[in-house]
């Protein structure tokens, strides 16, 4: 889909910060209200912009901290269908936040958050491995998030600015 | 015994000149807490990492001792390659090139290398607050011409015409203009250059915003036919690459000129910090992605900001370039002085007097969008806030 340089520049704003009112939008875009709504909308319709997401420090939520694993699965891909269905079989798991077919040493790279490692542990060992296609996988939790998505947690975004200058 | 009272040691001169407007606004400003600041003459945006980390890296390289006066070879072979790329301006970078501490800098050497005591620079006002105090320093005599907002803050040529006299040597230009925002198009660059060569004048073309121009391609003055003779572009790294903390600039002109200046700055500055030149060079050779995106960020801020003045009643021109709005408060009957004061004290928005920045600032505020959207958005809300009590 070929997007306008107003389409894009409302992608660009929104993905930055998706909470950007429609008139602040309008003005920023340099077009009215109404027209800019009709363009969010055409790029939600068309899936351009498929959600809008909020970006969560979840260790600041007591007792919801949760952990993260990244999985490197080996798969044998089957005839006709390749990577896909195996993929698609490991992505319809709630658990499975992104499932990626990677070039390199493994053939996909599966994201998966659960409560406790122990609940990671099981479904890796019961859900994951169990699959036919699945020949082995490897299994590396998240210590810490310094960067995720482009923006940096715990940023101070303080402005060290001086207050008036020439 | 020895007197209580010594005598003024402080030279006629200095004693002569205005403190900035802008000082006594950052003394009121500072003293308040909770203040949000429309008042900065900077970016917003943190050096790009790239760039810190080149210079982090020539001090792990243990590169701390003095450059080449006229700056390292390598900054100045850069610089001549981006001011081609850039601007179509040809520069040879061992002897038309100097690399100097900030554009401010660049600009006093300027003054100092060509004014004879009593020699008439015209200034366009409104102006940046350092060029008539460093003119005066620099022994010349500053000659204001006063544009005005009705226009856009446009410099005609009939007005430059007016105000050359037998005394008058050179002309500085601010394009994209501090505070307007106004930029000066290659059409009217031309008209003027005709007016410069008619007259002789050297033109110093105090470029440090080009970078930050948000329609069509810039045009340097230096690149107007017959220009690049008589002209001494500034420019530097603070604004378009975010690194006003490095102080880092430079100027390029004619081989007589840059040597006169570089003279100067040798026994004056010596050179440019390293640290910093190894950061600069860092940013022209992998710096324009970020500048490009610092670019389209302003410009958004800059719609937003000027459409919801004008909304609010604060009726304000499209700054085509650097990031300042410059918009009127006539309608409200204060000065710009009493404007600005009694909205950063009843309101805790700092905004600078266009009284600062000469006589026919005064009617307009200077109000910097290189803040958050969120904080363009709540000082907006507090001006409103502000004009409907008035």
């Amino acid at each position: 889909m070929k997007l306008s340089e107003k389409e894009l520049e409302i992608i660009e704003i929104l993905e930055k910060d998706a909470r950007t009112p429609i008139d602040v939008l309008a003005k920023m875009i340099d077009l009215p209200v109404e027209e800019t709504e009709a363009l969010v909308r055409k790029l939600e319709e068309a899936k351009v912009i498929v959600q809008y997401t909020a970006l969560i420090d979840w260790r600041k939520a007591d007792g919801r901290e949760g952990v993260t694993a990244m999985i490197d699965v080996k798969v044998t891909p089957k005839r006709g269908v390749g990577f896909d269905e195996v993929a698609e079989r490991i992505y319809r798991f709630p658990e499975v936040k992104s499932v990626y077919l990677m070039s390199g040493a493994y053939d996909l790279s599966v994201v998966i958050e659960g409560r406790s490692m122990a609940e990671i542990a099981q479904f890796v060992s019961e859900k994951l491995s169990t699959l036919d296609s699945v020949i082995s996988t490897t299994t590396h939790f998240i210590l810490k998030k310094y960067k995720h998505d482009g923006i940096v947690f715990d940023q101070g975004d303080q402005d060290r600015r001086i207050v008036v200058s020439p | 015994m020895k007197p209580q009272t010594r005598k003024t040691y402080v030279s006629e001169t200095v004693a002569g000149l205005k403190p900035s407007g802008i000082r006594r606004f950052f003394d009121l400003a500072s003293s308040m807490d909770g203040v949000i600041s429309l008042g900065v003459g900077e970016p917003d945006f943190v050096t790009s990492w790239s760039i810190r980390e080149a210079s982090i890296l020539s001090l792990e390289q243990g590169y701390t001792s003095y450059t080449p006066n006229a700056g390292l070879l390598e900054l100045r072979q850069e610089i001549a390659a981006y001011l081609r790329r850039k601007f179509h301006v040809d520069y040879c970078p061992e002897t038309e090139i100097l690399v100097t501490v900030g554009a401010s800098q660049a600009i006093d050497l300027a003054l100092r290398a060509v004014l004879n005591p009593g020699d008439e620079v015209i200034i366009v006002e409104p102006s940046f607050v350092a060029y008539e105090p460093l003119v005066v320093l620099a022994g010349g005599k500053p000659v204001a011409v006063q544009t005005s907002g009705a226009d856009q803050f446009q410099l005609h040529p009939m007005q430059l015409e007016q105000a050359v006299t037998e005394r008058t040597k050179a002309v500085i230009i601010c394009s994209p203009n501090n505070p307007t925002g106004t930029v000066l198009s290659r059409k009217e660059l031309e008209a003027l250059a005709r007016v410069a060569e008619a007259h002789d004048l050297l033109v110093i073309a105090d470029e440090i915003y080009a970078e930050l121009t948000y329609e069509g391609e810039y045009t340097s003055m230096a690149a107007v036919s017959g220009m690049r003779g008589r002209t001494i572009l500034i420019s530097g790294f603070s604004k378009g690459f975010a690194m006003t903390g490095w102080r880092l600039g430079f100027a390029a002109a004619p081989e007589d000129i840059l040597q006169a200046m570089l003279k100067i700055h040798q026994y004056a500055m010596m050179c440019a910090p390293t640290m910093a030149q190894y950061g600069a060079l860092e940013a022209l050779r992998s710096g324009e992605r970020d500048v490009a995106e610092m670019r389209s960020s302003y410009r958004r801020r800059r719609n937003y900001f000027v459409a919801s003045l004008n909304e609010i009643g604060l009726p304000c021109h499209l700054p085509g370039g650097a990031f300042y709005a410059f918009p009127s408060i006539k309608p409200t009957g204060l000065t710009s002085e009493q404007f600005a004061e009694r909205l950063l004290i009843e309101e805790k928005v700092a905004v600078v007097p266009g009284s600062v920045f000469g006589p026919s600032g005064e009617g307009y505020i200077r109000c910097s969008y290189a803040s958050s959207l969120e904080q363009l958005q709540e000082a907006i809300k507090r001006m409103k806030r502000f004009l409907a009590r008035l």
